[in-house]
């Protein structure tokens, strides 16, 4: 692979090394919430919007879609830009902002580390972005388990607000943004958009039907966008550096960098940021350091607990999300979960598996009653009760699950790395069920990782 | 029915948000905070409050799984068994503090000091195994060094 010689890390470069949280102060010496101040002197929402378009930012989250264009479905007829319309219209009220903060992908830790470093660059993203759409309020949907980044976000709100980068007319421009933090109290749905929006108003996280979308009809009905923490912490530097800078940061044809995570049996666990496109060969061995003495690599999850199983033969395939499309799989987060060779790929999938069946919302019945179908077939082949109709039957679901049949994507989630497992691992699968048990049986019981089958959760 | 500590709390929260369901889950958390976990009157308790019925709060409570709707222990201990610390060693911290504490998953122990729950990814991959008690992420957890962890939780 050639070296390209521009490797920026604007998401990054400013966290502090010694692990503190970049403080107002430090935030605006680097250079901070100068991109604010010219798009509230110098451009309007829309040319915010055109940039962001220009730049081919795709959503972060797991998804990808087009940011710029996600924003240019929100009605910018003025009724949503000011605290509310006063003409008393059943749709009177504000737009609305969420920035998408409750990172609850399995494998997954890359929004947590742009919280608990650089809080600003997360405020100054999300005020652009609620002045692109024209939204006056804004929440971030926080999960629970980060307790540090909700007291590094709130004191940084605090610290905006003395500022008057938040609040009523912001630097003078005349533009109004309140910031509220949701901590949400569990649940892997809240991730999902109408999930999100249905907690986000204080009920179940069930899905809500599309049409209408978020971006007209989203939370108490008005024009909503949910974006990703990590896809609005890179509008500030579209707004600073200009679209062909962050197109040329790239080694895809998507714009920008991605924050890549490996997590498994490597020698350096961790996350880096790197141009979006660097191949999983990089992320895995230069930067994670590779698999512990002894190990080979038997598969990752590319982007998380809901992507595809690629395998070794797809080291060098770019971590963009075109090309991890291509090869059969999502980039999805791009936070990867390598599995070793001392690993039973079923014991893993039993542990996938039943994170999903516990945290499906119950809306729908493919999901519902197949992912503990699922879970309890893959938990009687891990302990030797296995038969051969079983990979028939599983092969059944990954059918019955798929998109199209339930009202969200976590069961099309949860059923992408069984169906990628069944095909990649089919020898494992078929070895279980022919020697009526775990062949890794006493690997296990000697070095004592994973878990077996039987265990109740 | 509420403490006025509990009422001012949750209206403060109710201010938050544009109808007072909205701040269903705050006010759910907040009396959660105050009593441990919710009880059938705590959740008549924020009915009222929120001018919601006792069956719309309760399916509200019933999903979170952070609403504890039966009841904990003085610390509750919330173990990743999500996919990477599954494949890095999940099952021996499991096995760990079930021998230590002589409980599953879903028991509390006779003392009322520690309740098991298994818990989706908390998001610190890169230092897996790991748990929370109460609020404190606990990182790169071995079974020997569990001792020194809960002797921190009276």
């Amino acid at each position: 692979m050639t070296q390209r010689p521009l490797t920026e890390r604007p998401l990054t470069e400013r966290i502090p090394a010694d692990g503190t949280p970049l403080d107002l102060a430090g935030y605006r010496e680097a250079g901070g919430y100068e991109a604010l101040r010219t798009a509230l002197a110098d451009l309007s929402p829309q040319d915010v919007q055109q940039k962001v378009k220009d730049s081919k930012l795709r959503g972060r989250g797991g998804a990808g879609f087009p940011t710029g264009m996600k924003w240019s479905f929100v009605p910018m007829d003025g009724s949503g830009s000011g605290s509310g319309s006063d003409d008393g219209s059943a749709s009177a009220g504000p737009k609305y902002l969420v920035a998408n903060a409750d990172e609850m992908e399995p494998g997954t830790f890359k929004d947590r580390l742009l919280m608990e470093g650089d809080p600003h660059q997360l405020l100054e993203g999300m005020i652009l972005a609620a002045y692109a759409i024209g939204a006056s309020q804004a929440y971030v949907f926080l999960r629970w388990a980060y307790r540090e980044a909700e007291q590094i976000l709130r004191r940084a709100i605090a610290e905006a607000e003395e500022a008057g980068l938040l609040g009523e007319n912001i630097l003078g421009s005349g533009f109004d943004l309140d910031l509220h933090v949701h901590v949400s109290a569990g649940r892997y749905m809240c991730g999902e958009e109408t999930g999100l929006l249905n907690a986000l108003e204080g009920r179940r996280a069930t899905p809500r039907a599309k049409p209408p979308y978020p971006q007209v009809s989203g939370l108490w009905g008005r024009p909503t966008i949910v974006q990703n923490v990590e896809t609005l912490c890179n509008v500030p530097h579209i707004v600073a550096r200009g679209p062909e800078w962050f197109k040329a940061i790239s080694n895809s044809t998507d714009g920008g960098t991605k924050i890549y995570g490996v997590s498994g049996k490597v020698r350096r666990p961790g996350a880096w940021e790197l141009p979006l496109g660097t191949s999983a060969r990089e992320v895995i061995e230069e930067h994670a350091g590779g698999l512990k003495d002894g190990l080979e690599l038997r598969g990752f999850l590319p982007g998380g607990a809901s992507t595809d199983f690629l395998t070794s033969e797809h080291l060098d395939v770019p971590m963009d999300f075109d090309s991890v499309s291509k090869v059969g799989s999502r980039l999805g987060t791009g936070t990867m979960i390598v599995v070793d060779s001392a690993c039973c790929p079923v014991s893993v999938m039993v542990g996938l598996e039943r994170f999903f069946a516990r945290e499906s919302c119950g809306w729908c019945t493919p999901c519902r009653d197949g992912l503990p179908w699922v879970e309890k077939t893959l938990m009687a082949i891990e302990a030797g009760f296995g038969r051969k109709e079983d990979l028939e039957h599983l092969e059944m679901h990954t059918r019955l699950l798929g998109p199209g049949h339930t009202f969200c994507a976590l069961a099309p989630g949860a059923i992408a790395p069984l169906g990628s497992a069944l095909e990649v691992f089919r020898e494992e699968f078929e070895r279980h069920i022919e020697q009526g048990g775990c062949p890794y049986e006493s690997a296990r019981a000697r070095t004592g990782s994973q878990a077996g089958g039987g265990v109740p959760a | 029915m509420l403490s006025d500590t509990e009422r001012s709390e949750i209206e403060d929260e109710v201010a938050q948000y544009p109808t007072p369901r909205g701040a269903c889950i705050e006010a759910l958390k907040v009396v959660q905070r105050h009593r441990r976990w919710l009880s059938d009157e705590a959740v008549h308790d924020v009915a009222e409050a929120l001018a919601m019925t006792p069956d719309e709060v309760d399916g509200v409570a019933t999903f979170y799984n952070l609403l504890f709707r039966q009841p904990v222990g003085r610390h509750v201990i919330l173990l990743c068994d999500s996919v990477s610390c599954w494949i890095v060693g999940y099952r021996r911290i499991y096995e760990a503090l079930r021998e230590r504490l002589g409980i599953d998953f879903g028991e509390t122990t006779d003392d009322d000091r520690f309740t098991l729950l298994p818990m989706a990814c908390l998001g610190a991959c890169d230092h897996a195994p790991v748990l929370m008690i109460d609020e404190d992420t606990h990182r790169d957890v071995t079974p020997d060094g569990l001792e020194t962890i809960l002797e921190r939780y009276e």
